[in-house]
């Protein structure tokens, strides 16, 4: 199961490249050109260097759960979790298209986007 | 050595190890006066009546009135813009505001900056107020997602995911259980001591005592958290006086002296996530520290408890056990005053008391305070309680939170 609905980001200038590339199917991540740190949520200034140069990279959109809860007091039951991707940095999403109470910390997953809108898909994870 | 890692290395010391250490202000500042609101329904009273009313109720305890005043700290929960709006309803004659706003563990660090002011000689009286009426506005506070502010920088990345306050709790105690085996039922042995004490409390709002085969029968809110892990939602407030240490001697109640303090901000790091620990691993140790105590000398901890987990992760990450081995330390009622070693939250706390706006930093510290002066229910007193703690935790253990950690202190402490 998943979300009834959607709280939708609100996009500003700093967001509006990251929302963009989602509307292709792609994740990207904030990577720091100096330290080559990729950081998570995106941001343009690094916080290793206070430059305001932070690129988005291309995520490979894989990883692996780093904990998670299922909410069971909600209509539609739903699972919230936090996601390590390969690359480094560890995200918020829920993870969706597979049976809840199978959900495991560690278990490998894969980036899929839920379409909310003209100007944004949401990340989510499914089983790998 | 990169400039962040400089950073984070600072970040970590200890206050001995830093360069030029900070004054130590121990006993420089007394905490004079406190109440706490009896109702937990207020559809009676507004917002602006229960922080007048907790602030007036705090001034009598102390022997002070609204014109002794010259320092407000207040946070969100106020109405109004910062702390104008009661300064004004109240009629206090300002010459220092602090409106530093870290939820629910608001008030702690309002403690530490007025015992700071305090002994800077800036403010002579301190008054810190709370309160709220969540309850009367039939809130959701735990199962509904909140957007604060559309401009926090993380909201678009994490507000459409559904994070409410007991999932993200529940994430943190899900990895806890993973790393270190924490289980539900040694979850369940904090809930157990909260409504111990609080039977002894008239006006908790959870007065029934419960066994652990209760908390980990009772309906599961969000894995592993059931209800009986959650603190209640609950209306009212209370309020701080502090003051300098010859106005404390001269009012005749018990002088409790502020003895030292810490506070962090603890986040998600960029991505570095760890929910394991809390800020109390950054707050507590200049809070020792300074207060030039140990883990042994402290007879009783007022403990943040919006869930069971905020209390196992803080007791470890302050150092009253090692890391992940909390489940442990809280069983077979440790923290049961009487009974264990550490007697916690003898008021019942947020888990059985009052949560009064969502926020239970301030309710942490009146029990510390009755506690030293020896004025805790008799039941639930601990002997000799001549050196206390208080923590705060506020925000979300599992994203961003502010940690502060008080220690006070009888008169010869």
């Amino acid at each position: 199961m998943a979300q009834a609905e959607y709280i939708h980001p609100p996009i500003n200038p700093e967001s509006k490249e990251f929302w963009d590339a989602t509307k292709q199917g792609k994740l990207l991540v904030a990577r720091c050109p100096e330290t080559g740190k990729h950081v998570w949520w995106p941001r343009k200034v690094s916080p290793f260097t206070g430059k305001s140069n932070m690129e988005l990279v291309e995520s490979k959109g894989e990883g692996v759960v780093y904990t998670y809860s299922v909410m069971r007091r909600t209509p539609s039951q739903y699972c919230i979790a936090y996601v390590t991707l390969d690359e480094g940095p560890t995200m918020m999403t829920n993870i969706v298209n597979c049976d809840l109470d199978t959900v495991k910390v560690g278990m490998r997953v894969k980036v899929t986007f839920e379409d909310l809108n003209d100007e944004a898909a949401l990340p989510l994870f499914e089983p790998a | 050595m990169h400039a962040a890692d400089r950073l984070r290395f600072r970040y970590y010391e200890h206050v001995s190890e830093r360069k030029h250490p900070p004054m130590n202000i121990r006993g420089q500042a007394c905490i004079a006066g406190i109440y706490e609101h009896p109702t937990r329904k207020a559809p009676d009273r507004s917002l602006a009546q229960l922080h007048a009313e907790v602030a007036a109720g705090a001034l009598a305890d102390a022997g002070l009135s609204f014109s002794d005043v010259d320092a407000y700290y207040c946070a969100g929960d106020a109405p109004g813009l910062g702390g104008m709006s009661m300064a004004e309803y109240m009629g206090l004659k300002l010459r220092h505001i602090d409106t530093t706003e870290t939820g629910g563990s608001s008030y702690c660090i309002h403690v530490n900056h007025a015992a700071t002011q305090i002994a800077a000689g800036k403010v002579d009286v301190a008054l810190i107020t709370l309160a709220g009426r969540p309850r009367s506005e039939g809130m959701a506070t735990g199962t509904a997602p909140r957007v604060y502010d559309h401009n926090a920088p993380d909201v678009g990345f994490e507000a459409p995911y559904g994070p409410t306050v007991v999932n993200m709790y529940a994430m943190a105690a899900m990895r806890h259980m993973h790393e270190f085996g924490t289980t539900s039922e040694q979850l369940a042995w904090i809930k157990v001591a909260a409504s111990t004490h609080a039977q002894y409390n008239e006006h908790a709002m959870l007065q029934n005592v419960v066994t652990v085969e209760d908390v980990v029968n009772s309906p599961m809110i969000s894995d592993p958290l059931h209800r009986l892990d959650c603190c209640v939602i609950s209306d009212g407030g209370g309020a701080v006086v502090m003051c300098k240490p010859e106005i404390a001697k001269s009012l005749g109640r018990p002088v409790v002296k502020y003895l030292g303090g810490g506070e962090t901000i603890k986040h998600l790091d960029g991505g570095n996530v760890d929910l394991t620990y809390t800020g109390a691993r950054h707050s507590g140790p200049p809070a020792f520290e300074e207060a030039g105590v140990s883990h042994a000398d402290i007879k009783y901890a007022s403990i943040y408890d919006s869930f069971t987990i905020t209390v196992l992760e803080t007791i470890e990450d302050l150092g009253f056990c090692e890391k992940g081995q909390g489940g442990k330390f809280v069983s077979d009622g440790n923290l049961i005053s009487g009974v264990g070693k550490l007697p916690f939250n003898t008021d019942g706390g947020g888990l059985c008391n009052n949560h009064p706006a969502n926020r239970g930093g301030m309710t942490k510290v009146l029990e510390a305070v009755r506690q030293v002066r020896g004025e805790a229910h008799p039941k639930v007193q601990v002997p000799n309680c001549d050196i206390a703690l208080a923590h705060g935790t506020g925000g979300s253990i599992g994203t961003r939170m502010g940690s502060a950690t008080v220690i006070i202190g009888a008169e010869d402490a």
